[in-house]
């Protein structure tokens, strides 16, 4: 894994099963403001090979930001249990990186003291930081911006501070709540092709959620879908298509692309169809 | 700029042109913006003077712009029975800038603390709001009776005018930062002081920035209502002298004085503003500016 600086990353690369993420019988409830007992997700059970692609799909509203802060450690399940490598997760789990939909940058931070911070955060010299940091920069192509602030970037650059931010702890698992979601479509696809490349060259765990079945077959070796209210996994499928894939636009034309989505989409219609009745006889 | 040439189709004009015309309309409107400036001076100020003059106004009552003129000019050269101008402009600044770091230290302080401690929140927020809404500047008053004419009372009173100013600022910087900025830097390893350092403070450094605007004004005025309430020196015991003998002209001038201070202070402020505030898109702070 971490070919420049790995004394800093939490975990040593080459324990093969440091990142394996395995979800037993997750269950989160939560109390509305109104005093209601609400359950976000029940008994979701799911693992995450290390090293694997794994992408989220389902309506909206069903739980998956829930599953992924369960891993995270930022929340604690009500029921049933996340273990990261052999470790059952109880607290902030060390070497997890986020990346929400919304840039998560500093605004008052510059690209570079952006990237720095988690190294930083991990107590490593100033001097060192910044050269790693100038090194990410490096590789997400944002040479020359170092002193600029995240406003004067474009949304695809913003993207890129924010995935050399992730990175730059050379991370076992790398959480992804619907990245590219507020991006248009050209540059979705640029930012896709360069999360591959860039993966393929660290490999970490990834948990992707989306809404984009597209996104998620292109990108991911496993693909799982989720049930609405509460949220649960409906069904798993892995996506033999071989790797590296390249350029994600082309593979979107493959034979073998075009049979796995419509699997998946069969499987997902359904749970879309009901998800978005639910909020329309609600609206209604 | 586009044209109808002989044959009847556009003719695009070159980009010298183009940006020469720019130019032109741009100089135009400086003109008659400073235009309407100096007529709506000479409107307000000629009329007041032609009204006192004629004698449709009272001078005694209202002071006229000739007699304020007079006694700047007096307090400049001739100075106050207590001292000069200068002296007593020093003391007043002095009470206001003490009086306004004290209160910003504190404000920012309590504001932060309270804004990311919702036990202290919910045990302190309501006697905050309670303080907030007593008339605090008879607290002068007291203030005066309790620590004699000196420059402390004055500063205390600049001071607690400031606090909450800036305290609820602070708090609500705090209350507003990015959650998922939060969960990140946690993710990563922050702790607690670590996401105070990186991400709370310089939050809610936005906000505490805007409200320092605010703030220094209500510095000046607690510095002068308490000098005004009993003081040995300072602007406020001019006013008070001048309202004493029946002379309205100096206290105009004496408002004169402080706001031309307070212009100093707040464009002293705006520079602070925007090196602190350096990353943030331009257009906010042009929208500030009005």
């Amino acid at each position: 894994m971490g070919a420049h600086n790995p004394d800093h990353s939490p975990v040593s690369g080459n324990d093969e099963n440091a990142a394996r993420i395995e979800i037993t019988g997750l269950t989160k409830r939560y109390l509305t403001p109104k005093g209601e007992a609400f359950t976000a997700i029940e008994n979701v059970s799911l693992t995450v090979e290390a090293g694997q692609f794994c992408a989220i799909v389902g309506p909206t509203g069903c739980g998956k930001s829930t599953t992924l802060a369960q891993v995270s450690g930022l929340e604690q399940p009500s029921g049933g249990s996340v273990s990261v490598g052999s470790q059952r997760v109880n607290g902030i789990t060390k070497g997890v990186s986020y990346m929400f939909q919304s840039d998560s940058l500093f605004p008052w931070k510059s690209v570079l003291e952006n990237v720095m911070v988690g190294p930083i955060l991990l107590g490593t010299p100033k001097r060192e930081a910044t050269s790693l940091a100038l090194d990410w920069l490096r590789r997400v192509g944002l040479s020359g911006f170092e002193d600029r602030y995240p406003h004067q970037l474009s949304g695809g650059m913003r993207k890129r501070v924010a995935m050399a931010a992730a990175l730059i702890n050379n991370p076992r698992i790398l959480l992804m709540d619907e990245p590219f979601g507020a991006l248009d479509v050209q540059t979705k696809a640029i930012m896709q092709t360069e999360l591959l490349q860039l993966w393929e060259q660290f490999r970490p765990s990834v948990l992707f959620i989306t809404h984009d079945l597209d996104e998620a077959v292109a990108l991911s070796d496993r693909v799982v879908i989720m049930t609405s209210s509460p949220g649960s996994v409906k069904d798993i499928f892995d996506i033999d298509l071989p790797r590296p894939r390249g350029d994600v636009q082309e593979i979107r034309h493959e034979k073998r692309f075009l049979e796995l989505q419509g699997q998946i989409w069969s499987s997902l219609k359904d749970e879309v169809t009901r998800a978005y009745e639910r909020t329309a006889g609600a609206a209604a | 700029m586009t044209a109808l040439s002989v044959d009847g189709a556009y003719v695009i004009a070159p980009d010298s042109e183009m940006q020469a015309t720019a130019r032109r309309a741009r100089s135009r409107r400086t003109t008659w913006v400073w235009t309407g400036r100096v007529l709506a001076l000479v409107f307000v100020i000629g009329g007041w003077q032609w009204f006192t003059a004629v004698g449709w106004v009272d001078k005694f009552f209202y002071g006229q712009p000739s007699g304020i003129w007079a006694s700047l000019v007096h307090l400049f050269t001739v100075g106050t029975a207590f001292g000069t101008i200068w002296e007593n402009l020093w003391i007043t600044v002095e009470e206001a800038i003490y009086g306004f770091l004290l209160g910003t230290l504190l404000g920012v302080t309590v504001g932060i603390l309270l804004g990311a401690n919702r036990y202290l929140a919910d045990v302190f927020g309501p006697y905050i709001k309670i303080l907030n809404s007593i008339p605090r500047i008879v607290l002068g008053s007291i203030f005066i009776v309790a620590f004699g004419l000196g420059v402390f009372p004055k500063v205390l009173l600049a001071a607690v005018l400031v606090f909450f100013v800036v305290f609820f600022n602070a708090f609500q910087g705090v209350r507003e930062v990015d959650q998922n900025l939060i969960a990140n830097v946690r993710v990563l390893g922050a702790s607690p002081l670590q996401v105070a350092r990186h991400v709370t403070i310089p939050s809610a450094m936005t906000w505490i920035i805007a409200s320092l605007h605010t703030a220094f004004g209500f510095a000046i005025i607690g510095a002068l209502v308490a000098e005004v309430l009993g003081a040995q020196h300072g602007i406020g015991l001019i006013i008070s002298q001048a309202q004493g003998t029946f002379d309205p002209d100096t206290v105009y001038a004496a408002m004169v004085i402080m706001a031309v201070v307070t212009l100093v202070a707040e464009s002293a402020i705006a520079l602070l503003e925007r090196s602190v505030l350096k990353w943030r898109p331009p257009s906010r702070s042009e929208a500030q500016a009005i």
